[in-house]
């Protein structure tokens, strides 16, 4: 197993920074997320890992080795595709066992290699099918299979899950990270869907336009955004603009032209510059109480409802101020023009610098 | 209504007049008399029989056979190099590259059959066989190129880039992944270059040596002198093998297809 490294990475395409410098520590054994939007450059990142792409400059390292001269077929790694790229005229068996021909495994240990993938990615019995036999899911499986054959150092994957409907693409998702788990490989992960992300981490490296914006467990990255874009990217959030009243050790007091003032504890500050006027404050649309009775917290009117079942996304006007709300709902969701009253805690605000 | 009837009659006209001279040879072919046309006297193999039996023809038929297919193995090849260069690397030149490949094409085989004679003249080269393989050569290799060229943009680098990450090297990558993938377009680019070198006569009258003949030019030669019925029966022969080949090659492709994919 192995823990890789990027040391300030950059790789421009003619004038296009497809990667800003980036320094991430992907951890032994850890299965690690690039999240971020079309673009962002988490692919360009998996494939200089890969060996696929030549950096422009900066190093990747491998247990304290830099490998930027090591070629692709040297790097013992995993890669998985969204496109699966099972080969079209090897049947399952040769697929799998593609690897194990270049480390020398013997052909009665290569049928035993192959079988026990196919029994891990619960496929048992289909080496002598063609991949075009295969629904994508399955195929998707194999690709898996073929990966973690060659037990590699690393495993990488480009949004192995996209091509899948969005049923399957849940049941994989659970049953990818379990096998990742039970393996223990060090899994490079690339996803643009944050719910991906948050279920299947240990660890998100939050991207945007050839930057890391942040790195953290999913509990941080989605509770204690240290950006607006991370806090908007990861769920909808709210940012409503106000001013810093007074700061102290233990809490911040600041005040919002609509929602009154709030008094935020200093931890959820540590993103508001000491000599900052003026703050950005962040609230999840869950945060946002709903009250029936307009008179219990700041009075508002809802504009639009959306409705998903068992939660209801509300617009809301809160004076000039317009918010998202979502609740679980048990009933029907309340009507548009009903008039509520909205309550935040002030502990689950994030205030950052503007 | 009306207008479907003419179309009809139209379209089978194009037809007719397209394979009725081809039809005409494989009847006469077949064709008793000492003269041939039409109506057929009597049914013989006996044209066959004399075919057989002129050394001449045996002799044009083994240069024909054994040029098209050192043609077809050198366009061939070059030709896969060449579109995997164009196709999987980028370089400076490349238009310029491309467009140099396909240029046999775009120039009249006569230009191109004196070009390359005045070429070998100003090298002292004499006219020869191996003249005649290069000259094949370079008339087929568009085709191979452009055929090849076509299928590798439509196989996807994941594939090569999967088996590159598995541990396979460049060249285990190619012959293992790319090749297979590529080998339906392989085989037609080949069966191309077969036949071209098989039916050209044009080029082929200026490169050849003299003394030697290949079918075309030895059909040619006999032209000359009068329409042989034996001429008919050779073209019943060339013509069986310029479609049998092909249909022969797309039927095992579909065959393998079956049973592999
Ligand atoms: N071969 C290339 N040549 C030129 N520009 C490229 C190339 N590959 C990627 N780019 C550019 O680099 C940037 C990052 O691309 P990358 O493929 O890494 O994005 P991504 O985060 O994987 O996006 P997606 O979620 O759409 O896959 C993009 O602006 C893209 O246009
Ligand atoms: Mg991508």
């Amino acid at each position: 197993m192995a823990q890789v490294e990027l040391r300030n990475l950059v790789k421009n395409y003619g004038v296009v920074n497809a990667v800003k410098h980036a320094n991430i520590v992907f951890q032994d054994g850890a299965f690690t997320t690039l999240l971020g939007p079309s673009g962002c450059g988490k692919t360009t990142i998996l494939r200089m890992i890969a060996g696929l792409e030549t950096p422009s400059a900066g190093d990747i390292c491998i247990n304290g080795q830099r490998i930027n001269d090591v070629p692709i077929h040297k790097r013992n790694l995993g890669l998985v595709f969204q496109n699966y790229a099972l080969f079209p005229h090897k049947t399952i068996g040769e697929n799998i066992a593609f690897g194990l021909k270049y480390r020398g495994v013997s052909k009665s240990d290569a049928v035993a290699k192959v079988k026990n993938a196919l029994d891990i990615v619960r496929l048992p019995g289909i080496e002598n099918r063609y991949p075009a036999q295969l629904s994508g899911g399955q195929q998707q499986r194999i690709a898996l299979a073929r990966a973690i054959v060659i037990e590699p150092d690393v495993l990488l994957l480009d949004e192995p899950l996209s091509a899948l409907d969005a049923n399957l693409r849940e049941e994989m998702r659970i049953e990818l990270k379990a096998i990742q788990h039970r393996i223990g490989v060090t899994s490079v992960f690339v996803t643009h869907d944050q719910s991906e992300a948050l279920a299947m981490s240990d660890k998100i490296i939050v991207m945007s336009a050839g930057n890391v914006e942040q790195i953290g467990t999913p509990d941080e990255v989605y509770n204690r955004p240290t950006s607006e874009f991370v806090a908007r990217f990861l769920g909808a959030s709210n940012v409503v603009g106000s001013r810093v009243e007074k700061r102290d050790e233990i809490s911040v007091h600041v005040t919002t032209q609509d929602l009154g003032s709030l008094l935020l504890p200093a931890a959820n500050c540590t993103g508001l510059g000491a000599q900052a006027t003026q703050a950005k404050i962040i609230v999840r649309s869950e945060k946002v109480i709903l009250n029936p009775d307009p008179a219990k917290g700041v009075p508002a009117v809802i504009k639009a409802v959306d409705y998903q079942g068992q939660l209801a996304r509300y617009f809301i006007t809160v004076g000039s101020t317009d918010l998202q709300a979502m609740a679980l709902i048990a009933q029907a969701p309340l009507q548009v023009g009903t008039q509520v009253g909205v309550c935040i805690d002030p502990a689950d605000c994030i205030a950052l610098s503007q | 209504m009306r207008v479907w009837y003419l179309l009809k009659f139209y379209t089978i006209l194009v037809y007719g007049f397209m394979f009725a001279p081809i039809l005409v040879v494989l009847l006469l072919a077949f064709n008793d008399a000492q003269f041939g046309g039409f109506p057929i006297q009597g049914v013989s193999l006996r044209w066959f029989y004399k075919l057989a039996e002129n050394d001449a023809i045996l002799r044009a038929l083994k240069t024909s056979l054994v040029l098209g297919l050192c043609s077809m193995v050198i366009a061939t090849t070059l030709g896969i190099l060449a579109a995997l260069a164009l196709v999987r690397y980028s370089f400076k030149g490349k238009d310029i590259v491309t467009t140099f490949l396909i240029s046999p094409i775009l120039v009249p085989e006569t230009v191109l059959a004196v070009g390359l004679l005045i070429f070998m003249r100003w090298l002292h080269m004499p006219r020869s066989f191996g003249l005649l393989v290069l000259g094949h050569s370079i008339i087929a290799l568009p085709f191979v190129v452009l055929v090849v060229q076509a299928r590798l943009t439509g196989i996807r680098t994941d594939y090569e880039e999967a088996a590159r990450s598995l541990g396979a090297g460049p060249v285990q990558t190619f012959f293992s992944i790319t090749f297979p993938l590529m080998l339906p377009a392989v085989f037609a680019g080949a069966l191309f270059a077969f036949t071209l070198s098989f039916d050209n006569i044009t080029a082929t009258i200026f490169w050849r040596p003299s003394g030697m003949e290949t079918v075309p030019t030895q059909i040619f030669g006999m032209l000359r002198n009068s329409v042989s019925p034996e001429i008919n029966a050779l073209g019943f022969v060339m013509i069986c093998f310029t479609l049998g080949v092909p249909i022969l090659a797309a039927g095992l492709a579909r065959y393998f297809s079956k049973h592999k994919i």
